[in-house]
């Protein structure tokens, strides 16, 4: 692996708002853990530089994040695991500029996100969607929901209404334009939340737990929905969720712990390293866990099953064999 | 859940007041509550409460809806026909009861009075029923924008209004949610008396206000999630355009009240 650092100061040299971080970058190069799989510094979309974040409460300072450094290329599907607390939260609200770091920098598509004035192109380009689908929608009919960030933007209301209805039909909610929000379901109002997101045409969208209080039908709606944008349109997705089942689908699984990035690499590598799950209280999908207990107890099966499919192929494959 | 849930009087539909722009339609009232007060004679009063009924005809409402929304003035109209009636003095003497006297003229005068009550609320009633609180929320932020020259936030008033009409059936969902869960747990908030009734909506009313306080700070940061700024310059989806239709509800009122106002009527 290369020196980031350095490429990113040459390519940035220019400007001067970054000059100074990304001197100290180069000095101090970080050592970094797990795979790094942004090839090039044009594919390069998040970059996050011994990222620090503390938050004081009565009996003292709480480190939150301590000591992320962390690069994610364009059109990245990520997915981000952890136990409560781990920080998983706090470091996505950074890639949006809804927190400012203690320490250390975190860049987005080249705006360092301590500067106030990237704030607007910053969040353009990430959109967030929240846990909680009632808490996150503003307006009392669907269109005025999925408005609301362009007109923000002050756009004219010619090119909203195209953008409404464009990001309506992609999302399958054409016909709701009229319903107040609060006689969807679930599914619906996170998808109206993603509508909302996606029409302001961001490169990025941050998902915290968007599945965690739907039901089964609507966690598949929202999960199907996000994967298209990834797949149809190179749209990075970064999901913060507890379901391993949901971590085992993206191209990249980080396990957090204790503010830190314990684990970094494809799914079929993290998320069949199991004993450090079951060390940090997390599970891996079913199927990993099944052919875990198998193999302990004698059973030959291969190290990398992760879905449903994999387990009955090694399955078949093992009784073929005796 | 309660889907029943409504605000207002609003009743969907398509006829013409509900496609009126809600600026025009509160312009309109204006002229039309101006003209009842102006309105002096029982021909004038008449003829304006014909329009107002041919209106209710137009737009279809339901008759037990105006019943309800005129429910509440009923006893202020019977209190003001009876004084009326025991106080003003004139004409043909029609009862005598000791030194009380029952005249012509308080019976006509009290009946006046009482149709022009019904007159005003009637009006206001068609433009409630025919308009979501929401655009009426607007409409009133095209009248009150001039007031942003004496630096008063008329933008985020307005958006406080939106929040506050989205969230209304949400935190009432909620709190029949946690209605039932205190009732499941034993909680009492049918008998006792008044105070005692009160009381026991505590374990209620704190509940709600912590998770009232919860959503607005998770609201707060989805919104600026989604790039809102306060003070910053915002568009519209929908920007109202008055069709030709809306000028003319406009000029047919004004011409009413001036109509009143030249004939004295």
């Amino acid at each position: 692996m290369d020196m980031p650092g350095a490429l990113l100061y040459k390519q940035n040299i220019g400007d001067r708002r970054y000059r100074k971080q990304e001197v100290q970058a180069y000095c101090f190069p970080a050592i970094r853990g797990g795979v790094c799989p942004v090839s090039s510094e044009q594919d390069l979309f998040i970059r996050a530089e011994r990222l620090r974040y503390r938050y004081t409460l009565e009996n003292g300072v709480v480190e939150a994040l301590s000591g992320i450094d962390l690069e994610i290329g364009r059109g990245e599907y990520v997915a981000v695991i952890g136990p409560n607390g781990s920080g998983k939260t706090t470091l996505l609200k950074h890639f949006n500029a809804l927190l400012k770091p203690s320490a250390g920098t975190v860049i987005v598509s080249g705006l360092s996100t301590a500067d106030e004035e990237n704030f607007p192109a910053i969040r353009r380009q990430c959109g967030m969607i929240f846990q909680n689908p009632d808490n996150q929608l503003v307006a009392t009919t669907v269109e005025e929901d999925i408005a609301f960030g362009l007109e923000n933007l002050a756009l004219p209301s010619r090119v909203i209404r195209d953008r409404v209805c464009e990001v309506m039909r992609a999302l399958n909610l054409s016909g709701l334009e009229q319903h107040p929000p609060h006689l969807l379901s679930g599914g619906e109002k996170q998808r109206v939340a993603i509508a909302g997101v996606l029409a302001m045409r961001p490169q990025c969208l941050l998902m915290d737990e968007p599945t965690a209080m739907l039901d089964p039908a609507g966690q598949r709606e929202v999960l199907e929905a996000a994967r298209k944008l990834n797949s149809d349109q190179g749209i990075n997705l970064i999901h913060v969720t507890h379901f391993p089942e949901e971590a085992a689908l993206a191209g990249r699984v980080l396990v957090m712990d204790q503010g830190q990035v314990v684990r970094d690499g494809p799914p079929v590598e993290v998320l069949t390293d199991i004993s450090l799950l079951h060390r940090l209280g997390l599970q891996s999908t079913v199927s990993a866990e099944l052919a875990f207990l198998l193999r302990q107890g004698g059973m030959l099966l291969p190290a990398e099953i992760l879905h449903d499919w994999e387990l009955s192929e090694a399955l078949c494959a093992f009784a073929l064999k005796i | 859940m309660n889907r029943s849930i409504t605000l207002g009087h609003f009743i969907p539909g398509r006829s013409l007041l509900h496609r009126l722009d809600p600026r025009f339609k509160l312009l309109a009232l204006l002229n039309i509550l101006i003209t009842f007060f102006l309105l002096e004679t029982h021909l004038g009063m008449a003829v304006l409460l014909l329009l107002l009924l041919l209106l209710v005809y137009i737009v279809r409402v339901p008759f037990g809806y105006l019943l309800r929304g005129l429910r509440p003035i009923f006893y202020i109209a019977l209190f003001t026909l009876v004084i009326h009636i025991f106080y003003e003095k004139g004409g043909v003497v029609l009862l005598r009861l000791g030194p009380v006297t029952v005249e012509s003229a308080g019976i006509s005068e009290g009946l006046f009075v009482v149709a022009r009550l019904f007159g005003l609320v009637l009006a206001t009633l068609l433009v409630t029923l025919t308009s979501t609180p929401l655009s009426l929320a607007q409409g009133l932020e095209y009248f009150i924008k001039p007031f942003q020259l004496i630096r008063l936030p008329v933008a985020e008033v307005t958006m406080i209004m939106t929040i506050a009409l989205r969230f209304i059936p949400t935190v009432m969902e909620e709190s029949q949610r946690l209605m039932r869960a205190q009732i499941a747990r034993g909680a009492d908030f049918e008998s006792g008396s008044l105070f005692r009734k009160a009381h026991n909506l505590t374990p209620l009313i704190v509940p709600l206000f912590v998770s009232a306080f919860r959503r607005a700070d998770e609201l707060a940061l989805a919104m600026e999630a989604r790039g809102f700024c306060i003070g910053a310059r915002r568009t519209r989806l929908h920007e109202r355009k008055a069709t030709l239709c809306d000028w003319a509800a406009l000029f047919f009122s004004a011409a009413l009240l001036a109509g009143i106002m030249v004939k004295g009527l």
